[in-house]
């Protein structure tokens, strides 16, 4: 085997073949390797963005869940306090009626009695009146006058 | 060209197309051939390890890339290497579930194997074809022919171990009955075409390994040969022929791995396929 300038020339054309591949084959497959760790990259990136969205949703969904709830125990509770009031209010209303209506029966009441005995008073007084009259009209008879008083006792 | 000019030319050629043969010598006993005739007489027992040499280096260095790659990989965006390798696999998955319709999990890393073990060792062309011969004549040996696919004993190796894939998975899938039936009752199923059936069955599935070893062999041979040409032009004059088909080899570099990776998976696709 002899080493001659042949050696040189396919050196040569190496070099050559070398640059054209550092210069017109590499840059796409580079490109190439490039864009997909590229992609890898944004892919990577929106799922964890995504992953991250999840988790605030779920969190504020949970905060609203809450909040909600515990609004609807106030209101509730509140419900139950202005339903506790009502009723304590009907309660007090329909004793203040009751007592009310009481009140009026028993001046009513009152009231009948005292014309009653107005006019008892009035008849008494005209008996008495109309007794004393047969009294000094007829004689005096002390059966006739007891027959009279008994009688005058028993209209009163 | 003058007679002696001729005669040099001659042994250029063949000595950059001689492999490092070792082997049984008639005469010598077991040694190294010193000619290609030497290399000849050794027949069939004889290994050239060169091709041996290089082809299991190509094979380390695709075990040890992607192991590395692999080792050092992570979930997250892939850096250099992960990402070129990434690129690879992806691309022998893409390939492989479109072409192969069976259920296998191991046919994948085969086609990935292959196509970049043969990559590498297809790859080596691009070295200039006195690089090997002159750096081992300094170290001593003779003969040094670094590609290993431009040797028929390589790829024709790899078509085998192919081969035997073939049969292993058609009996598997099939079996012998199966298989047995649709060597003879395909293309025409009827009893009568039977012994036709079997021959044109049986000559394409022979035809399947030698295609494969064939074909790529060929195409790195011939591109070998040439190289070989045009090196001995002017050595001013090289580049201007060397460099273009340097650049057309890109393509035949990859072209042909695919191919062999393609039909191999083709092929086992074939065999796992009931009829």
């Amino acid at each position: 085997m002899n080493i001659n300038m042949t050696l040189i020339g396919q050196t040569i054309a190496f070099a050559i073949f070398v640059w054209f591949c550092i210069k017109y084959v590499w840059p796409p497959i580079s490109n190439a390797l490039n864009e997909r760790q590229k992609k890898i990259a944004d892919g990577l990136d929106a799922a964890s963005r995504a992953t991250r969205d999840l988790e605030l949703a779920q969190e504020r969904a949970e905060q609203t869940l809450r909040e909600s709830k515990e609004q609807a125990s106030q209101i509730l509770e509140q419900a139950n306090k202005r339903s506790a009031q009502m009723i304590e209010e009907a309660r007090e209303q329909a004793r203040a009626e009751g007592e009310r209506l009481m009140a009026g029966a028993r001046s009513e009441i009152e009231l009948e009695v005292n014309r009653a005995k107005e006019e008892l008073r009035a008849q008494v007084s005209h008996l008495a009146i109309v007794g004393a009259e047969r009294v000094l009209e007829a004689s005096v008879d002390e059966k006739a006058h007891r027959e009279l008083l008994d009688k005058l006792a028993a209209e009163l | 060209m003058a007679a002696g000019n001729e005669v040099s030319t001659t042994y250029y050629i063949q000595h950059h197309l001689q492999n490092l043969t070792f082997g049984h010598h008639p005469v010598n006993g077991w040694s190294l051939a010193h000619s290609a005739e030497e290399a000849v007489e050794m027949g069939f027992w004889a290994i050239h390890l060169d091709t041996m040499g290089w082809s299991i280096a190509m094979g380390l260095l695709f075990i040890w890339l992607f192991r590395k790659a692999g080792k050092a990989a992570t979930t997250g965006v892939p850096g250099g290497l992960q990402n070129a390798v990434e690129m690879v696999v992806e691309f022998i998955e893409n390939l492989t579930r479109s072409t192969f319709h069976g259920r296998n999990p191991h046919i994948a890393p085969l086609a990935l194997t292959l196509f970049v073990w043969i990559l590498f060792m297809n790859a080596l062309k691009i070295l200039p074809v006195d690089y090997g011969p002159v750096l081992f004549s300094k170290l001593g040996v003779d003969y040094m022919k670094i590609v290993p696919t431009t040797d028929v004993n390589a790829t024709l190796g790899m078509a085998l171990g192919v081969f035997g894939l073939i049969l292993y998975y058609n009996f598997k899938v099939k079996g012998v009955g199966g298989f047995a039936r649709e060597l003879s009752l395909t293309p025409f199923n009827h009893w009568a075409l039977i012994p036709f059936n079997l021959v044109l069955e049986i000559v394409s599935l022979l035809v399947k390994p030698f295609s494969l070893a064939m074909r790529l062999f060929g195409n790195m041979f011939a591109g070998e040969v040439i190289f070989i040409l045009i090196a001995m032009l002017p050595f001013w004059a090289i580049w201007i022929l060397d460099v273009p088909w340097a650049i057309f080899h890109i393509l035949v570099v990859t072209l042909q791995a695919f191919i062999f990776t393609v039909l191999t998976v083709v092929y086992l696709s074939a065999a796992h396929e009931h009829h």
